[in-house]
């Protein structure tokens, strides 16, 4: 008879400890980007509720920004940096097919021999590497994991796009999860459209670039109403899954920290979802932008700063972008 | 259902989407030049819509209906459709 393969020993739960952010020091304000697509700050402020957002300088990288909101995710966990067994690093920014990015980051923060890697799905990224998380130390396949939601799309924007000069920003956000005796991270609700990948892409593929004989850098490019719609209609519903999956409702709730993608989205998924106004809103896009990967662990921690907000106090989180992937989950606030 | 009440569901749309009072939400008005009606507060309205009257209104439509008549006679051709 075949020997019996051991395994991992399962744990009841998995929780955010601590969070960490890095956001770049040069704001850039509507006026500045307005000129370029013939816009205004008021047109652009009617439209996406964004009146100043952060590019990141040139000779700052992704990895770079990765490892400032590390450093202060574990600086505020209390785990030693080579404690941490797996990296798993949100983005769509890296500019280097591989090595992973995440690979990168484990060693400059001294997370030495971790197991490491970049998680693909854009804005969904942030809630498809917590949700991953949740399940390699439920499973106990990992003990402490690091994740990132890390984006420069400043260098893949173009500043003439009358659709995404003014949205995308640059930033990362940084969480520390560890073992608990409960589950701090409810179930993850996810999935993606690929039917509906064409709503946000790239202008040309890499080949297509190469081949080109009047190359055109390769930016992002985005459907705005098709997104809207999608959105709002789709992900209103998943965040209810969420909840359901993790047995509460959204009068359990303190925060709602949905993907910061366009502030008016925001808005209608409230309405739509018809949240019970104690349920306090993130409204970081105002001043941060849209920056995909990283805009969950940006404003969940610019929340958490702002407002008085109980430890182990409800949050609901959803990620939603390119793919067109989406990701929500309930947790326990650090 | 008659005309006058998808005018009526309509007009309740609008206002709560756009706050626009529920008096100025005539057919003739149009919903980008009269009502401030954006692309974006437009989809919303649609998606609205067809959750309150049952029926579906692709993307490609939306640009036709210009005014909150075109929006009317499109709902009431789609019931009865």
């Amino acid at each position: 008879m075949t020997k019996p393969l051991r395994q991992t020993a399962p744990r009841p739960g998995s929780r955010i400890v601590s969070l960490g952010t890095y956001r770049p020091a040069r704001v850039v304000t509507n006026d500045e980007l307005a000129p370029r697509i013939d816009s205004s700050d008021e047109w652009i402020r009617e439209r996406t509720g964004i009146v100043e957002r952060r590019f990141a300088a040139a000779d700052e990288s992704v990895a770079d920004m990765a490892v400032a909101a590390a450093g202060k995710a574990l600086a505020a966990s209390g785990i030693a940096p080579e404690s941490i067994d797996m990296v798993l690093l949100a983005t769509v920014t890296h500019p280097f097919q591989t090595p992973s990015a995440a690979a990168e980051v484990a060693d400059r923060i001294g997370a030495k021999g971790a197991a490491a890697l970049d998680v693909a799905a854009a804005c969904a990224g942030f809630c498809y590497a917590l949700g991953i998380a949740d399940s390699l130390i439920r499973t106990g396949t990992s003990e402490n994991i690091l994740i990132i939601g890390v984006e420069k799309l400043s260098d893949f924007v173009s500043l003439d796009d009358r659709g995404a000069a003014f949205i995308f920003a640059d930033g990362a956000g940084a969480a520390v999860v560890t073992p608990a005796d409960h589950p701090g991270i409810g179930p993850v609700v996810w999935g993606a459209d690929g039917a509906q990948k064409d709503a946000i892409t790239m202008t040309q593929s890499w080949i297509e670039y190469r081949d080109d004989p009047q190359p055109q850098y390769p930016v992002l490019k985005m459907q705005g109403q098709q997104v809207f719609r999608w959105a709002v209609g789709e992900i209103s519903k998943v965040c209810q899954q969420a909840l359901e999956a993790a047995g509460v409702t959204a009068d359990d709730l303190v925060a709602f920290v949905p993907h910061q993608a366009n502030m008016r989205i925001t808005d209608a998924m409230v309405r739509q979802m018809k949240l019970p106004a104690h349920v306090v809103v993130a409204r970081d896009i105002e001043t941060t932008g849209n920056t995909s990967a990283a805009s969950v662990p940006l404003a969940l921690d610019a929340l958490v700063a702002t407002h008085d907000l109980p430890s182990g106090g409800l949050a609901l989180l959803v990620g939603f972008g390119a793919g067109l992937a989406f990701a929500a989950q309930v947790i326990e606030l650090p | 259902m008659s005309n006058a009440e998808i005018l009526e569901g309509l007009a309740s749309i609008v206002n709560e989407v756009a706050g626009t009072p529920v008096a100025d939400i005539t057919p003739e008005k149009a919903f980008i030049d009269d009502l401030d009606i954006d692309s974006l507060s437009m989809v919303e309205v649609v998606m609205a819509c067809e959750d309150k009257f049952g029926v579906s209104i692709p993307d490609g439509e939306v640009k036709n209906l210009k005014t909150v008549g075109d929006a009317v006679s499109y709902i009431e051709k789609a019931q009865q459709g």
